[in-house]
């Protein structure tokens, strides 16, 4: 499909949004990430059964934990999608790109960095 | 290869060797034709326990598919996806790719053939030759490039193209300086440093013997010189779609820059295809090429996508066929989306026109003539069999039908007429890759269900140098290989910069990049470069691992490196691809990701994988006439199968279909195929079963079903499913259905033809309404089956009554392939064929028993009405309920509801899930003889599954350090697959055999004492740390 998206995503491959640990995802905003995007399969159609209903979880933990330090729980998200669904996943890129934009660098590295950058992680 | 493998091929070969009765089958087939259905079909037979010896008339594999810039629906790049199979092909231990080479003669009889191969001097001695290509360089004499289609040059000593398999230099002795010249020259053998150019060379002809022999000789394009009107032996913009193809590729004679040929090279602006040619024409072929609407459409696609302007492309059509799987979408977007546009007419002539332009004068749809100007004019040019390939079934000794085509009948869709010896590919018929990719699967299970017995008799065993040892605390030596991928990724990413960049980073002690890092020889190298520089982890920038890992992790073994040990970055699905106006931020996220890769692969570990056990049972879900097939197939190849089928009876839709188009009577054949299933010592049938739980995985599934009116339950343990779940016929709610006895559905009107003959006889008029239920907003897709159907119960109603009226009201016809003789047949015989538009559909009118129809005609362009006896509508092909099955067996559906398969082009059978397989309408809608054959491919991969006894499981499970685990129970309740168990000594135990390897339990584990192996923790942090 070739779908362009804003070149600011870098990807992280994993067997299964199950395995995606809390520990994780503070680490990418904790190295300078200004969001992070966990990417699963449709609910109910997880590879692996039920990974990413565990991941859903996590990533609303991540949320609650982010709300509190002050980084905002919005930077982070989870998506279900297909592997049908490469438009959906660019829309998704340009949709959190743009919630960046609009909320600024995280405040982690407000002082150091001046890029924007986001990570996402990808069930294999 | 195991020692079990070894054991049973030396217990078969006991068997074989009794010297009693008929001397036993060889266990060795012949496959003639190195394209991409002979490449299938080589790849299944060696998978599975044959040697096979593949037969090529030129210098290397790959056929025409290699040539091809992109494919269809999906846009994939053709050498991107076939690359992975020429090298699978190339280095597998049990095919001996025999290239040039042609058949001579036959003798013997089925299961004990012996075969004489003419092998022509190719002057370069393939155990020398290193592939480097001095030779080619040095060569002084120039000739056109056939590869090319003569629009660039080659030398005389050469190699076909850059990913050629085997990837040898030859010298063509017809060009050749030294063989015209008596002795000059010699360039080659001069420079050659390899010492591998040998002029005393002879011809050779070395006898074989097989058990079989698969043709797929494959297509020649039409030359449209033979049309005069169409100038394309003088106008230099005229050009076949295949050499269109050349000029988008990368590779081809302009670098992948679209130009036209003419001698200003300019960048056209307007295209125009020109479709049919060569095809639909009783002064040429009669019969429909099936696959130029298709690619006419990627055609002008690709090229409005090349062009770094707005490039105005049009195509000029009779009737649009786009009737394959998801094909009608790709046809919307075309149209709707990307601006293509889609003239309906008649071409009458192309002339010259101002600076090497070109006049199309064309009659519209009304019969008005119009003319208009391109720049480049491509001639959809149709599929023939070459005078090579006739000649082989000749020699072959067996059947072609009035178009030079192998011979097959509907119900054995890959039995030529000789027994033992199976047709494929564009050779049986005009067809795309994906349905010649499965024909060649279907022909390996016919070979397979007949020479079962002898598998692994002829197979050699692969030697593997010994295992390196690697310990995790070696300092790890990392070796970094950046792919060109043609221009796909050095076309937008910096790739030079990132191999010096790759040079930088730590533990990085090897770099360079590659045009194609999948190619063979690069694999030759990598291997080599392993060992040189004592290399203990590899990582690759290149695609995606989905397709390629498989390939560098072979070659990994092949140096002796655990195949763990390696990490790819995707730089070109994830970047140059997806952000080609952007190209200093893609070469920024190249090394951003290369980086990473190397910061994973710096801690990666080796891993052991334990040999996987294989239940070698088949469960087939489906007893229509596909799961029957593949049953049958399952059975014949030896292994016990289980048939589950929903309703009380075998036989699906087909137990509506009286007869095929070519006249084949139905009932009959299913008849025969239910007594056959149901005698088969092999197979087992569940009537009235019901699929309510499915769990395992490859090899080992377990399936629950509730059996019979009694509903009693029962577990079926098996190692592969097929799944063939069938279609039904979309229940009009449109044109007054319902309303009327004689508003009949096509399966309907069957029966009733069926049924009440002399009734129909007495109809005075009929008329057909085409895509009832398809090709309108609430279901996009094509049904494929209808156009052919409408015309086959035409014909039979003329055969009826020759007076009566029959009109059918179509919006494209769409009888592909043969199909096209008996539409042609139908309006000889006067059966009236009227085009509707979407938008202004016919009216059915209902007057207590009265019917009329009323449409618009197309020439006269206003309505008219008429009575008829009786209005049949093509109701859609749809898939069956399968929401529940589709969820519990895990495996995706489309918005139709019809099941996917793992690849659209190469994987057409298979499921993304190892194990699982796919075929008939469950697939998309498709004729029985294509049910057939897709059963019997879905059965040749399940079989081959089954038959490899020595496949492993993954290394990549999780694992529990017992020292610090608090048995608090989060694994075990977190597991999806109930894997892990507290033991005695009051710890969590995984067992590595039947975990997954999704990480759940390794990310809720409280302790954090759960890791999973290649996904450890400090290898994802690795790369998170490393991000930025």
């Amino acid at each position: 499909m070739r779908l362009q998206y804003p070149p600011n995503v870098r990807i992280i491959e994993v067997p299964c949004t199950g395995k995606v640990d809390i520990n994780h995802l503070l680490m990418a905003f904790e190295v300078g990430a200004d969001g992070v995007i966990v990417v699963g399969c449709l609910e109910g159609d997880c590879h692996y059964m039920a990974g990413n209903l565990h991941a859903k979880k996590r990533v609303s933990r991540v949320k609650g934990i982010l709300d509190r330090v002050g980084l905002g729980g919005e930077r982070v998200g989870m998506y279900n999608l297909s592997s049908g669904m490469g438009g959906r996943f660019a829309e998704i890129v340009r949709e959190m790109t743009e919630k960046i934009m609009e909320l600024g660098p995280s405040p982690i590295r407000k002082a150091t960095g001046t890029a924007l950058k986001a990570a996402g992680e990808v069930a294999a | 290869m195991s020692k079990e493998k070894e054991k049973a091929a030396q217990d078969q070969s006991r068997k074989g060797g009794n010297g009693k009765g008929a001397a036993a089958p060889v266990g060795a087939v012949m496959v003639v034709g190195g394209g991409v259905a002979g490449i299938q079909a080589s790849l299944d037979l060696a998978n599975s326990g044959f040697y096979v010896h593949l037969v090529e008339a030129k210098p290397a594999i790959g056929g025409v598919m290699a040539q091809l810039d992109k494919t269809f629906p999906t846009n994939d790049c053709s050498m991107c996806i076939l690359s992975p199979k020429l090298v699978e092909c190339g280095r597998h231990l049990n095919i001996e790719i025999l290239a040039p080479a042609e058949v001579q003669s036959i003798s013997g009889e089925p299961g004990n053939f012996k075969v004489q191969v003419a092998q022509p001097a190719r002057y370069i001695d393939l155990e020398k030759c290193i592939g480097c290509g001095l030779c080619a360089e040095k060569c002084p004499q120039k000739v056109p490039d056939e590869f090319n289609q003569g629009l660039a040059m080659r030398k005389s000593a050469y190699v076909l193209y850059p990913q050629a398999v085997p990837q040898k230099y030859a010298i063509e002795k017809e060009t050749c300086i030294y063989f015209r010249k008596g002795g000059k020259c010699k360039a080659c053998e001069k420079f050659c440093p390899a010492d591998a150019v040998d002029f005393e060379q002879k011809d050779q002809v070395r006898e074989l013997e097989v058990g079989a022999v698969i043709m797929t000789p494959g297509f020649q394009t039409f030359d449209p010189a033979k049309y005069s009107s169409y100038h394309y032996a003088q106008f230099p913009n005229v050009v076949t779609s295949l050499e269109f193809e050349r000029i988008l590729s990368a590779s081809g004679p302009f670098a992948g820059h679209l130009v036209r040929p003419s001698k200003d090279r300019k960048e056209p602006k307007k295209i125009a295809w020109l479709q049919c040619v060569g095809s639909r024409d009783v002064k040429t072929h009669s019969y429909c090429s099936a696959v130029c609407c298709m690619y006419a459409i990627k055609e002008a696609v690709i090229a409005k996508e090349h062009a770094p302007y707005d490039l105005d492309v049009a195509i000029f059509f009779m009737d649009m066929r786009t009737f394959g799987k998801d094909f009608e979408q790709y046809y919307n977007r075309a149209k709707d989306e990307q601006g293509v546009r889609f003239i309906r007419s008649r071409i009458h002539t192309i002339d010259a026109a101002p600076n090497d332009d070109l006049l199309i004068t064309y009659l519209d749809e009304s019969g008005e003539k119009k003319s208009e100007i391109f720049d480049m004019v491509v001639m959809s040019v149709g599929m023939e069999v070459s005078r090579k390939a006739k000649q082989l079934a000749q020699t072959l000794g067996v059947d072609i039908n009035q178009h030079d085509f192998v011979n097959t009948t509907p119900f054995a869709p890959v039995d030529a007429s000789k027994p033992g010896i199976y047709a494929c590919g564009a050779m049986q018929g005009p067809k795309d890759i994906p349905e010649s990719v499965m024909q060649a699967s279907a022909a390996a299970g016919a070979v397979s269900a007949t020479l079962g017995e002898v598998r692994w008799t002829k197979t050699k065993v692969r030697e593997t140098p010994p295992q390196k040892d690697i310990r995790p605390e070696d300092q790890p030596r990392i070796g970094v290989f950046v792919c060109n991928c043609g221009i796909n990724i050095g076309g937008i990413v910096d790739v030079p910069g990132l191999r010096d960049y790759a040079a930088s980073l730590p533990n990085v002690v090897y770099t360079t990049d590659n045009l194609f890092t999948c190619s063979q020889d690069t694999q030759g190298q990598i291997t080599k470069i392993i060992e040189e520089e004592n290399l203990n982890r590899v990582v690759v920038a290149a695609c995606t691992p989905i397709t390629h890992e498989a390939l560098f992790r072979e070659t990994m073994i092949d140096a002796g490196l655990n195949k763990y040990l390696f990490e790819m970055a995707n730089i070109r699905n994830q970047d140059s691809w997806v952000h080609m106006k952007e190209p200093e931020k893609a070469t920024e996220k190249a090394k951003d990701l290369l980086r990473m890769a190397v910061a994973r692969a710096s801690l990666l570990k080796p891993l052991v994988e334990k040999p996987l056990t294989i239940n070698q049972r088949a469960l087939v879900i489906g007893g229509g006439v596909a799961g029957m097939n593949a049953a049958l197939n399952l059975g014949d190849q030896g292994f016990e199968t289980i048939i589950l089928e929903k309703e009380d009876q075998l036989g699906g839709n087909a137990r509506r279909v009286h007869h095929t188009i070519e006249g084949q009577e139905v009932q009959g054949y299913l008849e025969d195929l239910i007594e056959k299933v149901g005698n088969h010592p092999k197979l087992q049938i569940l009537t009235g079963a019901l699929v309510v739980g499915f769990s395992g995985y490859k090899g080992n599934f377990t399936t629950e079903v509730l059996v019979g009116p009694a509903m009693y339950e029962r577990k079926i343990d098996h190692g592969v499913t097929v799944v063939a779940t069938g279609g039904r016929e979309y229940r009009p709610r449109e044109f007054s259905y319902g309303e009327h006895p004689r508003i009949m559905t096509q399966l309907e009107l069957g029966d009733f033809l069926h049924e009440h003959p002399e009734e129909a006889a007495k109809w005075q008029r009929v008329t057909f309404i085409q895509c009832v239920g398809s090709r309108n907003k609430e279901n996009p897709n094509c049904s494929r089956i209808c156009c052919q159907g409408a015309v086959k119960y035409a014909l039979q109603l003329k055969g009826l009554n020759p007076e009566m009226d029959v009109m059918t009201l179509y919006r494209d016809m769409r009888t592909y392939g043969f199909l096209e003789d008996y539409y042609r047949e139908s309006r000889e015989k006067g059966v009236l064929f009227s085009r509707y538009k979407l938008e202004d559909p016919p009216q059915v009118e209902v007057d207590g028993d009265q019917l009329s129809v009323t449409f618009v005609d197309h020439v006269l362009e206003r309505p008219i009405k008429m009575p008829v006896d009786a209005v049949i509508l093509s109701a859609a092909a749809l898939p069956n309920d399968t929401e529940e099955l589709a969820s519990l067996v895990k495996i995706p559906r489309n918005a139709a509801g019809f099941f996917i398969e793992a690849h659209a082009k190469l994987r057409p059978v298979d499921f993304a899930s190892e194990g699982i397989f796919l075929c008939g309408m469950a697939h998309s809608p498709k004729l029985i003889s294509e049910s057939i054959a897709q059963s019997m491919a879905a059965a040749s991969r399940a079989g081959a599954f089954l038959a490899d006894t020595t496949q492993t499981i993954s290394g990549v499970t999780a694992y529990v350090s017992p020292e610090r685990c608090a048995a608090c129970l989060v694994c075990v309740r977190s597991c999806p697959y109930h894997v892990p168990q507290i033991t005695g000594d009051n710890v969590s135990e995984i067992n590595p055999a039947l975990c997954q390897g999704c990480g759940t339990c390794a990310s809720e584990c409280p302790a954090e004492v759960i890791q999973v192996s290649h996904f450890e923790d400090d290898q994802i942090a690795a790369k998170i740390k490393t991000l930025y």
